[in-house]
């Protein structure tokens, strides 16, 4: 049977010059955490060009509120913020129904984790970690607590940015991304060993999210936008087949 | 000047960072909050074919297991067919087998693992057949973008010697990195896949 028309094909090869690579001595962790070994470029197969799908009944209604998900007794103490935005492809095409994960530290920069001993306080009806589907368009949003700088051991003095963490997962495996968001205007994203991971000051921006008041909610909450982009694809020419038929 | 492609960008990885779990994995960072959580089972009752336990730790450059290490794993069925809409082969999936599972290692041992089932052969590109593999994708801090790789297993030798994948590392002894060894204690199928991201018998890593 002939096919009837170009079907969506191989992803586009990874910028790796965009990409932090894998050594970078200025975050020191990643020092003992890189491979030395070139990566292996392989062509992609259904093993690449599959992935996990998640629907709406494996979330709650409240996972994408961090100021509600986790309230005992009151609201979380801190800057009300809605971050929302799309999650698109290179060709600039909505990616729908798409599993976006989120956490954070509270607004003292505390992280609800058992490992994180900083001395500023949990906040007991705070949690920190959000998820949500992207609709039929890629758009997604969260409503949480703008996070706190964070202080943490790579040089003796450094501090991260305010920052939300942020994973994806895009209708293939090879489209996997996690990141972090930051916030304009914060001084210490240009001093930030972990942003600067990234050689190239253009990719940078693209992770600082703008303050958007024309989506903020008078006397409520501010916004700040943040898109995200995967990898696109090419559309499969005839003699392209991945079925090898 | 020439015309301009019109092309985004992907956004730039960042390290997933030691307190990735309160996002992926809540009850690793100690606290219970999504109703529904993701996790290393992902058989279930009507899951067809060979039970199996995939388990190792991740090494760093030292030697040292990282013990705050978070996997992906990405499988076909018994069948050799993905739970996805663009698998086009004419087989069943079960309906609860998504494929997927999310494993955290433990935090005193860095022991990982993932109760899954033994996968099928999967096709290649132009008619080659690819042998059982699953695709693990790993993230810690320390590491600025998810690494990918592929656990084959130790008993499929005839078909890890025609897989296009490990036929194409170039030297020969970084293929045995990506196989898993296969034991059997009390009827259980534990396959130990260690993980080196650094040095001497480092796992063979791929750009996808």
């Amino acid at each position: 049977m002939l096919p009837t028309g170009p079907k969506p094909g191989e992803y586009y090869q990874r910028d790796r010059d965009m990409q932090p690579p894998a050594y970078t001595p200025i975050y020191k962790t990643s020092v003992l955490r890189s491979p030395k070994n070139a990566l292996l470029s392989i062509d992609q197969s259904l093993s690449e060009l599959t992935g996990p799908m998640f629907n709406h009944n494996e979330l709650g209604p409240l996972d994408n509120d961090m100021i509600s998900n986790y309230a005992q007794d009151g609201e979380p103490i801190g800057q009300r913020i809605i971050v929302h935005g799309r999650v698109l492809d290179e060709n600039g095409n909505g990616v729908p129904n798409t599993l976006v994960e989120a956490w954070q530290a509270n607004a003292g920069g505390r992280y609800r984790h058992k490992k994180d001993v900083y001395l500023a306080p949990i906040d007991p009806n705070f949690g920190g970690c959000g998820r949500c589907l992207s609709d039929d368009n890629g758009y997604y949003f969260f409503r949480t607590i703008k996070p706190g700088p964070y202080p943490w051991r790579n040089y003796v003095n450094s501090w991260r940015p305010a920052h939300i963490h942020l994973s994806v997962f895009g209708p293939s495996f090879s489209q996997r991304l996690i990141t972090q968001m930051y916030f304009e205007g914060d001084p210490l994203i240009d001093i930030c060993p972990i942003v600067k991971t990234i050689p190239d000051a253009e990719a940078i921006k693209r992770l600082i999210a703008p303050l958007d008041m024309n989506n903020s909610i008078p006397m409520d909450t501010r916004a700040y936008k943040f898109d995200i982009v995967l990898r696109g694809r090419r559309s499969t020419l005839f003699e392209n087949r991945l079925e090898g038929n | 000047m020439v015309q301009p492609l019109h092309m985004l960008k992907e956004t730039p990885s960042q390290t997933a960072g030691p307190y990735v779990h309160i996002g992926l994995a809540p009850s690793y960072a100690g606290f219970d909050i999504f109703e529904n959580n993701f996790s290393n089972e992902i058989v279930g009752p009507d899951t067809k074919g060979e039970r199996i336990t995939l388990q190792g730790r991740v090494f760093d450059g030292s030697g040292t297991p990282i013990r705050d290490v978070l996997l992906e794993s990405w499988q076909a069925n018994s069948e050799g067919k993905y739970n996805h809409p663009e698998d086009f082969q004419a087989k069943e999936i079960e309906d609860n087998f998504r494929g997927w599972g999310r494993i955290c290692s433990d935090f005193d041992t860095g022991v990982y693992q993932l109760k899954t089932i033994k996968p099928g052969k999967v096709p290649g590109r132009n008619g080659a057949v690819q042998a059982p593999h699953i695709s693990l994708w790993i993230v810690s801090r320390g590491i600025n973008i998810g690494l990918s790789t592929r656990v084959y297993f130790s008993d499929e030798t005839t078909a890890n010697a025609t897989d296009p994948v490990l036929n194409g590392i170039e030297l020969v002894e970084r293929r045995q990195t990506l196989i898993a060894k296969r034991n059997e204690a009390d009827g259980e199928v534990v396959y130990t896949f260690d993980i080196y991201l650094q040095g001497d018998n480092e796992t063979v890593f791929f750009d996808i």
